[in-house]
């Protein structure tokens, strides 16, 4: 067992970036996170704008592409400070909050919508009360769980987790049947809406969706310090003098906001939140929350308007980008199970 | 492997209970009743009618033969991937295993549109055999500190699996009928197709014999070795008979999720863990379970069906809370 | 003080621990001795707030454990479990800077810094200290998470077998790591080892436990006795006078 002094080049200080290599390390990958995203953005907004530059018409345009890039923001926010957070108080690197039932629930009011109201259905679920109403379903039907299987005596998370999951899972068979009995004409209409599309998202909802968004993300990372201590597991934190079980349900609460707007928004992304993250621990190399969320938050934008932009304007197939980011992020998950590794 | 093992299940040679007693035999006549009543159970007048006792043949037998088959098999694969990976919430359901076969399926169909239904069922058998083996792999390569990660993981893992189904159908435009032939449904077996699943009846057989030995290699690839077994050919023995079993099933029936997770918890449940007196057991209450299941699907809305999957599933995700409930309260 | 009093705590419906009733006075270094499943674990971890026990009241230096707020409770004692497992990966250091959150809810002054330094240097780390911890051995981990307890720089330690996965070499240093700071920095120290003769040279007072009760509490050497540990641990012990003090031989 070598244990010389080896050399070490910072003085002796122990924050989330020790030494000035790492500090710069973080600065040049955050900056360049930003580059892209202006790019990306900027990218979006003007590329093969079919009106001439400067005109009336061409601001036109880039203000309807505009609503799009704010709403790959609002799901970038929602997805990454979600996943972060919820795989921090899971103690748990490959969940991910969207199979907790959020897109079951989802996918279980469109599809009964059509199958009860006909392909006109669809159009009964939209508008900003129902929006509302489906975030509160969603958000009620999580709060339901945590209350139900987080506290007494028994409490685990696990055991929530995995019931979240089942849950779902009924849900899940119950829509596939209704959807098996719709006519395919109707069947049409529903499939666009059962993929995570930003085209999904309905302008009307968003003056509703950027509060609430910016409002449960904004608490979390007022939370960073305790989200720190959270990671280090129950035992540890409560030694730390956290109050374990009631940071972890409100963390949990702001969650499933978080994902309740996304799924509402937008539409599943199961896939999404988990690739964010993942990349975000390799490229934010530190436990600092306060860090992590931002770089997470840009990785997200990043993965949105870079795979739009790409399947846009190289490949002409914008109708399938989240299916492309779900197969990326899956394959990621495959990678990081197989990874020799402590759960 | 799990970290939690699941010491209970060991095969307890001395207290061994014996293998036929009247309790079987009960069981067995009243499997052999619910068999009997499915065979007269549907819309067509098999007894009366000038045709009946051909439409019998035609469909309600094979109908009722699946049903024994399709139900035996799924709750021993279930039970087989239980003892290797020492874990009760195991099954292909919660492995992603059934979701492998689908995709395997899916990929003969559109490949070789005219592909046979053995064909269909190799392309089924191999997927599943392929995701199975990821899943031992994933399992050998962490440490786990719950049990409850292993189902959380695997489930992820189907549902990364099913993404990857679902964007092919939705390219090739099969996606409605992706549903239609993964929905468990014994609806269109008949003669002439259902034949296929005689395969699995030796699946069954095979895990008759060789039970015991998943029972030691689940206890890890040290302790097999120690004992003078070899680890790997029984890993691999148990990933291709569950791989047949789910293949086959997935191409015949469909999907019957969580089967092979109810039977083999409510049998040791009721019965303690003695393997090998469980194993009828488990066949029994396979066949009971899928049989009922079937018989409220055709009767439900009648003279329609719903497929069996999902009064399997509903019924199915109710039990397996129930049981991580129970688990929660032994800590 | 640390004050127990009808603590109970059930497993199932077969394993119980207590009623304990106990009084472990300030200073020095406690050990928590018995044979497996006697419930030395348990009792520390109700201890130390982790478990909440069934019945009974916990005091710590005056605070009641389960009605004094867990953050006041995290400056008063600090207590280190056995299995430790991460998901951020963390360098020895930073680990260590945690222990300093009870004072600093997370931002680092100068003088925790400090704090973080000594805690280091005392448990010998200060060459790793930046090393991640999934990088060290077993028993260089082991001295990282002993750091970070006492950076937390809490007047009652309690620690589950701290010297579980080191080797002779560590383990003396450790128990003379323990055994100063109940000396020059006046601490509490509540551990559990397994080495009777570990805990008879280095504790100051030795409770034995069996099957959830505790049969013998006070001064080492009163505990350290021929008849006391054959009751105990169910073999017969024979002591033996060693070049520095009494050893209990059970071979």
């Amino acid at each position: 067992m070598a244990e010389t002094a080896q050399a070490v080049d910072t003085t002796r200080e122990s924050g989330p970036l020790p030494s000035p290599r790492a500090r710069r390390r973080y600065a040049i990958v955050l900056a360049s996170l930003i580059v892209l995203a202006v790019v990306f953005g900027a990218g979006l907004l003007v590329w093969d704008n079919p009106v001439p530059f400067g005109t009336a018409g061409f601001w036109k345009v880039a203000e309807l592409r505009g609503t799009s890039i704010i709403v790959m923001g609002v799901v970038a926010v929602c997805q990454a400070t979600a996943t972060v957070s919820f795989q921090t108080v899971t103690n748990n690197r490959i969940v991910t909050p969207s199979i907790m039932g959020f897109e079951s629930l989802y996918v279980a009011v469109q599809t009964s919508s059509v199958y009860f109201l006909g392909a006109a259905g669809i159009l009964a679920v939209q508008g900003r009360i129902q929006f509302v109403l489906q975030i509160a379903l969603m958000v009620g039907f999580s709060l339901l769980l945590y209350g139900w299987l987080l506290s007494g005596r028994f409490g685990s998370i696990h055991v929530m987790l995995l019931i979240g999951i089942v849950i779902g899972g009924g849900l899940g068979s119950v829509s596939a049947f209704m959807q098996r009995l719709l006519t395919p004409s109707e069947f049409d209409v529903l499939t666009a809406r059962l993929f995570g599309n930003v085209s999904n998202a309905n302008p009307d909802d968003l003056p509703v969706a950027i509060p609430l968004c910016i409002a449960a993300a904004a608490l979390l990372w007022l939370r960073s310090r305790r989200l720190n201590v959270v990671a280090l597991g129950r035992n540890v934190s409560t030694a730390l003098g956290i109050r374990h079980r009631s940071e972890v349900m409100i963390t949990l609460l702001l969650v499933s906001v978080l994902m309740a707007v996304s799924t509402a928004l937008v539409g599943p992304m199961t896939f999404l939140g988990f690739l964010v993250a993942t990349l975000a621990y390799q490229f934010a190399d530190t436990y600092d929350h306060k860090r992590i969320f931002p770089i997470a938050v840009l990785i997200g934008f990043v993965v949105l308007a870079g795979s739009y932009f790409i399947m846009r304007h190289v490949f002409y197939a914008q109708g399938v980008v989240s299916i492309i980011i779900e197969l990326i992020g899956g394959s990621v998950f495959l990678i990081v199970i197989l990874r020799k590794g402590r759960l | 492997m799990t970290s939690q093992t699941l010491p209970d299940r060991e095969t307890r040679s001395r207290s061994r209970q014996r293998l036929l007693d009247w309790k079987l035999l009960v069981g067995v006549a009243v499997v052999v009743g619910l068999l009997v009543l499915s065979l007269y159970t549907g819309v067509y007048d098999v007894v009366g009618a000038e045709d009946g006792g051909e439409m019998f043949a035609i469909t309600r037998i094979p109908r009722t033969v699946a049903i024994m088959l399709a139900g035996a098999a799924m709750a021993m694969s279930g039970l087989v991937m239980q003892l290797l990976t020492q874990n009760r919430f195991v099954e292909p359901t919660t492995t992603g295993t059934t979701e492998w076969a689908g995709l395997g399926l899916l990929a003969v169909m559109l490949l070789f549109p005219g592909a046979s239904i053995s064909m269909r069922m190799l392309g089924a058998v191999l997927a599943a055999f392929v995701g199975t083996m990821v899943f031992f792999l994933f399992l050998r390569r962490v440490s786990l500190r719950s049990s409850l990660i292993v189902p959380i993981v695997g489930i992820m893992l189907g549902a990364v699996v099913a993404s990857v189904s679902t964007f092919i159908a939705l390219q090739t435009d099969t996606l409605q009928n992706l549903g239609v032939w993964f929905a468990g449904s014994f609806t269109s077996v008949m003669r002439g197709q259902y034949e296929f699943l005689w395969v699995v009846a030796v699946v069954a057989a095979a895990v008759f014999f060789v039970a015991d030995r998943f029972t030691i290699a689940g206890l890890g690839e040290e302790v097999s070795t120690n004992v003078g077994l070899n680890y790997h050919r029984v890993v691999l023995l148990g990933t291709v008979l569950i791989a047949i079993a789910t293949g086959v099933v997935t191409v015949v029936v469909g999907n019957l999720p969580f089967l092979g997770l109810i039977v083999p918890n409510v049998v040791s449940m009721v019965r303690g863990d003695d393997l090998r007196s469980n194993l009828p057991w488990v066949c029994l209450l396979g066949i009971a379970i899928v049989t009922v299941c079937d018989l409220v699907s055709r009767t439900i809305i009648a003279p329609f069906e719903v497929p069996v999957s999902l009064i399997l599933g509903i019924l199915g995700a109710v039990v397996f809370v129930a049981l991580i409930l129970k688990q929660r309260r032994r800590g | 003080m640390i004050k127990l009093q009808g603590v109970c705590k059930s497993y199932g419906d077969e394993v119980t621990i207590g009623p304990v009733d106990l009084e472990i006075p300030r200073g020095g270094v406690t050990a928590l001795v018995g044979p497996n499943g006697a419930g030395k674990s348990t009792l520390l971890t109700m201890m130390g707030r982790l478990l909440k026990p069934d019945a009974g009241s916990i005091e710590i230096g005056g605070h009641g454990v389960g009605t004094t707020p867990s953050k006041e409770l995290a400056r008063v004692v600090s207590i280190l479990r056995q299995e430790n497992h991460f998901i951020t990966r963390l360098t020895v250091r930073q680990l260590v800077g945690f222990g300093r959150f009870p004072h600093t809810k997370g931002r680092l002054k100068p003088e925790d810094e400090e704090h973080v330094s000594r805690a280091i240097d005392f448990v010998d780390m200060h060459g790793l200290e930046h090393r991640y911890l999934d990088e060290l051995s077993g028993g260089q981990r082991q001295r990282a998470y002993v750091a970070m307890v006492l950076a937390q720089d809490t007047e009652y330690l309690l620690l589950d077998e701290p010297l579980n996965n080191l080797d002779l070499r560590h383990s003396v240093q450790m128990m003379k790591h323990l055994k100063r700071a109940a000396d020059e920095l006046g601490r509490t120290i509540v551990i559990v080892v397994h080495d009777i003769n570990f805990a008879g040279h280095y504790a100051d007072r030795i409770c034995a436990m069996k099957d959830g009760r505790i049969v013998e509490f006070g001064p080492a050497d009163d505990v350290m006795t021929r008849d006391t540990l054959t009751r105990v641990f169910d073999t017969p012990v024979q002591m033996v006078e060693g070049p520095n003090g009494k050893l209990a031989v059970y071979y």
